[in-house]
């Protein structure tokens, strides 16, 4: 999971200061993995150096900071780029696609089409591993339909969530 | 032009566009339920293309639309020159004999006639001497793997080798499409494989266009191309192209 999209999807929820976006992560991405403190402060300094945040104010929030961060038009496009963009089908679920997904529901964007770009790029790598299944020796078929039922059930995690997405969107 | 039978058959005028089958906001519903909500969708002759989707979203009735089994309540079907949705009944009725082709989840061979006479039926009823349509369905049963099960009876067949002699039914009067719904929905992973290897070897080399409903990615693997029907509407990868 990429924690600098994430963080950039929390932010574009609305300003945030780093110890509450730090406890947002942990809620919605980090409930084996917390992020640590560190980590967060890392990142957004990385992420104002770029040009997609900035930090403004000088109050004090639910922590011991005084700088809220605000996202930039620049981030903003930065993370619809990112929803938007298919993974690369793997052959394990992948974490950045559920990081996707809970962004998008939290920003109210469009998580069935993410989820049907990713569907469109997993059916496309399943054409091509069945199409090399073909003509291939049974232990390159063995490998190939490895990978095939891997995708498959990332794909079936796609069309689960997909008919979640309402139920989802209310819980979150 | 007409068929083996003197049937007419379906223009090729249209291989200029490349597309076979078109629909145009096509609607259908059933009572107060809503199947279809204006469905746009081309398919290119030869192409095999996936119609995916939960259960419940309108995969099996635009299945039905585009097969001329119903008429739509709006919109129009055609395949190649022929407007399928505003055939009367009859009409209908001599496509789907002469020009489609049709696999179910469950093959729904005639379980009184063995696999040869069973692939031989669709050749008599289109008026083909018998003699020819038994060497037609011989030819056929071989092309899928099933010399010599030709005397068995359904029953005494696996799941596989009856969809398969289902298949052989299908292709046997060179039908332009074929329609297959759930067609590996009955078979475990490997009989699964070897009825889409030998269908989709089959329709490539005789350049037939297949729709294919299937909740399997496995199978949806084979086509060229998947469409997602989610409430009576293609989501994802737009219908035309």
């Amino acid at each position: 999971m990429n924690n600098s999209l994430t963080l950039l999807g929390l932010l574009s929820l609305e300003p945030s200061y780093g110890y509450d976006l730090k406890h947002s992560y942990d809620r919605y991405f980090g409930s084996r993995k917390p992020l640590a403190f560190g980590q967060v402060y890392a990142t957004l300094a990385r992420m104002i150096r770029d040009g997609f945040i900035l930090a403004a104010g000088d109050e004090a929030g639910g922590g011991p900071d005084r700088k809220k961060y605000e996202i930039l038009p620049e981030g903003r496009a930065h993370l619809e780029k990112w929803m938007f963009t298919p993974d690369v089908p793997s052959e394990s679920l992948q974490s950045n696609l559920f990081a996707k997904t809970v962004v998008a529901l939290l920003l109210d964007d469009d998580a069935n089409r993410l989820l049907d770009i990713q569907r469109s790029e997993h059916m496309a790598r399943m054409r091509e591993l069945t199409k090399l299944k073909q003509n291939a020796a049974l232990l390159e078929v063995l490998m190939y339909d490895h990978a095939l039922f891997h995708i498959e059930a990332d794909l079936r995690w796609i069309d689960l969530t997909s008919a979640r997405l309402g139920e989802l969107k209310a819980s979150l | 032009m007409s068929n083996m039978n003197g049937v007419s058959t379906l223009s090729e005028a249209s291989t200029t566009t490349d597309v076979l089958i078109s629909a145009r906001g096509v609607r259908k519903s059933f009572g107060q339920t809503e199947a279809l909500r204006g469905i746009d969708l081309d398919i290119r002759r030869g192409e095999v293309l996936a119609v995916m989707g939960p259960s419940g979203s309108g995969k099996s009735t635009l299945l039905h639309c585009l097969a001329g089994v119903i008429v739509p309540d709006a919109g129009t079907v055609t395949i190649g020159d022929t407007v399928v949705s505003g055939l009367d009944e009859p009409g209908r009725a001599r496509l789907r004999l002469t020009e489609l082709g049709f696999v179910f989840q469950f093959g729904q061979l005639l379980p009184d006639l063995t696999a040869l006479d069973n692939v031989s039926i669709p050749l008599l009823l289109a008026g083909m001497k018998r003699r020819d349509a038994l060497g037609i369905a011989r030819d056929w049963l071989g092309r899928l793997g099933l010399t010599g099960l030709g005397r068995k009876l359904p029953g005494e067949l696996s799941g596989g080798e009856a969809q398969r002699v289902a298949i052989a039914r299908a292709l046997a009067p060179a039908p332009k499409v074929l329609f297959a719904d759930e067609p590996t929905g009955s078979l475990d992973s490997l009989a699964s494989e070897n009825v889409m290897s030998m269908l989709l070897g089959l329709v490539r080399e005789s350049g037939t266009t297949v729709v294919i409903i299937t909740h399997d990615p496995r199978t949806a693997a084979y086509a060229d191309r998947e469409i997602i029907v989610r409430d009576g509407t293609l989501s994802g990868v737009a219908g035309v192209q």
